[in-house]
């Protein structure tokens, strides 16, 4: 049995998620991704904006900062950027890092200064309700699309990696191994690097949307994942999405680069 | 180490970079804007040669939240912007208030609202300076007048940030920003810097947040070990959020109490001018300087009157102020704006003094014979 322990703040238990929330299921994945990379937790600082996802750093042990919706990784530009030497996690949701903090998004990601940002999309705005987001897909129903949405949404992945990232993973909270082993990759990528979790949110979305409990959202999850290795024509991916290691290429960092220009004015070579 | 200092002729926005890193400055977060670009282009230049980290981010709104940041690891971090960039900026103070994270914001004041007058000045912004950010808070901004004061008081910024955990407003405007003066900066072992506390206990007692006899509680850097948890919303002495309204009371009266009860500490002011008259004249910032030469036009007329200038603008030194006003027979108010501190000073004397207003909206400075005009009209 794994530990969970060493890692959670068991007297901010138990935590603010509905039941059947897949929130606490990404947590997990997360914890065991960090444990199997072995970084103290006194480096770590976990950074969130705004939202139901936004809640995960209360409940675990490090250096943990909630900051206003849609700036975590602004926030966390800045602690990198000061301390390169810390490990920046910045965990988002879909709204909070495509809506609101979009520009941020995209800019942390063409900088691609080596923070892990973990987005949990459950194509809704969970904490305020079940509004629409930009990841919300088309026709699907939210308290302000109450007659379907008639916006085409993000697919946040490529938005990441158009963008400049490092690294971009996707998985669901269903397939927890695979997201675990997703978060070890972007951990240890040097660089932006962004996991997109499809999470069920059966209170704001699944209710108004035919999935009316965790147990169909997660068959839904099962359902529409395809592995990218499964090399699928668009028309076979109609209406699925992919799953597993989307892109990972190596280019220069920005705190690297920095510290670089630091040696070059001041002359000192080390 | 007692090194002779060459006076230097500079612009205030280069002042401030100078009084920034005298301070200990090693974090500039910014977005360009005029007139405060200068502050930006220098740190980017000066910042890398002493190891500090500039970085131009994709807005305002991140520019503050990386200030923050930056500040939360133990770096003395500053933001520079003007009017449309102050505005962007207003949550995120909210949130360094909140969260006791001390930082400088410098705003180089320019015509507004919007996009206003860019390369023109105003003292529009005192009003937003204070009430800015939503909800109930003290706040601790300064309104230096000559480029001398521009360096001093951002060194200040610093110290008062540091040592209050708080962000600081540093009120500059486009005259005092683009105009030059001489500049003698202060010799290493003349400066007196603050920096925050931080907790000597062992990090499994430390409370972040604590209820500490100061009001004022120890600041770990993230990184150094105390593992500790920072949020905007409400929160109790660990950090954690709380809707227990005991735990909200307490906080709240804390993070007013904490500015507030050290007001006499931060206030500073300066008065000039004959202290007999019966006339007093309030003014700050560039208008300040307008009203200097307004008393040298009054002396040359065989008029007086006595000028009263805060150079700290919040929390404003009120005491001192109606010490001041006392027995005086009128009191004109002098600022390039519609009349925000006039109605401060109104409030101050419960209106017993007829207050006159001498502003400037059209984005010039004001004219010092307007208000030496003024000062005869009452005399
Ligand atoms: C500036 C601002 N605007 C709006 C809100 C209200 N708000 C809180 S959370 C949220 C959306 C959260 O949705 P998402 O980011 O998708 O996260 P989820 O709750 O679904 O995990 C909104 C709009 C806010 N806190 N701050
Ligand atoms: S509203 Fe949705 S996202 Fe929020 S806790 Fe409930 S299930 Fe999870």
């Amino acid at each position: 049995m794994f530990n969970y322990e060493k890692y959670l703040r068991a007297n901010k238990l138990p935590h603010i998620w509905c039941p059947g929330c897949g929130d606490g299921t990404v947590l997990k994945s997360l914890i065991r991704a960090i444990d199997k990379q072995g970084i103290d937790k006194n480096n770590i600082v976990l950074v969130s904006g705004i939202g139901c996802s936004s809640r995960t750093p209360g409940y675990v042990d490090f250096n943990t900062l909630h900051t206003t919706h849609g700036r975590a990784l602004a926030f966390a530009t800045g602690v990198k950027h000061a301390n390169p030497d810390l490990h920046v996690i910045v965990v988002s949701g879909d709204g909070d890092a495509t809506a609101i903090g979009g520009n941020h998004f995209i800019h942390a990601a063409r900088r691609n200064i080596d923070i892990t940002m973990i987005l949990y999309n459950n194509y809704i705005y969970g904490m305020t309700g079940g509004q629409a987001s930009p990841t919300t897909p088309l026709g699907a129903y939210a308290s302000t699309a109450p007659f379907g949405s008639i916006e085409p949404n993000f697919n946040v992945s490529e938005l990441a990696k158009s963008a400049g990232a490092s690294f971009v993973g996707r998985s669901t909270s269903y397939h927890t191994k695979q997201m675990e082993n997703l978060f070890v990759k972007a951990l240890a990528k040097n660089g932006f690097s962004l996991v997109e979790v499809i999470v069920q949110c059966p209170t704001a979305f699944g209710r108004r949307n035919k999935l009316r409990t965790a147990v169909e959202m997660l068959k839904w999850q099962k359902d529409h994942a395809i592995p990218v290795k499964a090399d699928l024509t668009p028309e076979q991916l109609e209406g699925k999405f992919t799953t597993g290691v989307l892109w990972d290429i190596d280019r220069p960092e920005y705190t690297e680069q920095y510290a670089q220009v630091i040696r070059k004015v001041t002359g000192k070579q080390n | 180490m007692n090194q002779k200092i060459k006076p230097v002729f500079v612009q205030g926005n280069h002042a401030c970079v100078l009084g920034a890193l005298k301070a200990g400055c090693r974090f500039f977060g910014g977005y360009p804007i005029t007139p405060s670009s200068e502050i930006a282009e220098l740190l980017a230049l000066e910042l890398p040669k002493v190891g500090g980290k500039f970085i131009q981010m994709e807005d305002e709104i991140a520019a503050m939240g990386a200030v923050i940041g930056a500040s939360l690891t133990g770096m003395k971090a500053l933001t520079a912007t003007s009017g449309p960039g102050f505005s962007l900026k207003q949550e995120n103070i909210g949130y360094a208030i909140m969260a006791e994270v001390p930082c400088v914001i410098v705003n180089v004041q320019r015509g507004g609202p919007s996009t206003g007058l860019p390369t023109q000045s105003s003292q529009g912004d005192v009003l937003q300076a204070r009430w800015g950010t939503h909800g109930d808070h003290e706040i601790i901004a300064l309104a230096p007048s000559t480029i001398p004061e521009i360096y001093h008081h951002t060194i200040r910024a610093f110290n008062l940030a540091e040592q209050y955990r708080t962000p600081v407003i540093l009120l500059l405007d486009e005259i005092i920003g683009h105009m030059r003066e001489l500049l003698i900066e202060v010799p290493d072992d003349q400066i007196e810097l603050i920096n925050r506390v931080k907790p000597s206990c062992p990090p499994e007692e430390y409370l972040p947040f604590q209820m500490v006899e100061s009001d004022i509680p120890p600041m770990a850097d993230f990184g150094s070990g105390y593992r500790y948890h920072v949020t905007g919303l409400c929160h109790d002495e660990t950090g954690f959020p709380t809707n227990d309204p005991q735990k909200i009371d307490a906080f709240m009266k804390r993070l007013n109490r904490k500015i507030s009860r050290y007001t006499d500490q931060i206030v500073e002011y300066q008065t000039a001018g004959n202290q007999d008259s019966d006339i007093l004249i309030m003014a700050y910032g560039s208008s300040a300087r307008s009203a200097r030469q307004a008393l040298r036009l009054l002396n040359s007329n065989d008029k007086t009157a006595i000028l009263f200038q805060p150079l700290t603008i919040w929390p404003f030194p009120e005491k001192a102020f109606q010490e001041t006003a006392k027995s005086r027979k009128s009191i004109v108010v002098v600022e390039a704006n519609a009349g925000q501190m006039k109605r401060e000073i109104e409030r101050l004397v419960n209106c017993d003094i007829p207050v006159r207003l001498v502003s400037s909206l059209n984005g010039e400075p004001i004219d010092p014979k307007t208000i030496a005009d003024a000062v005869m009209e009452v005399v």
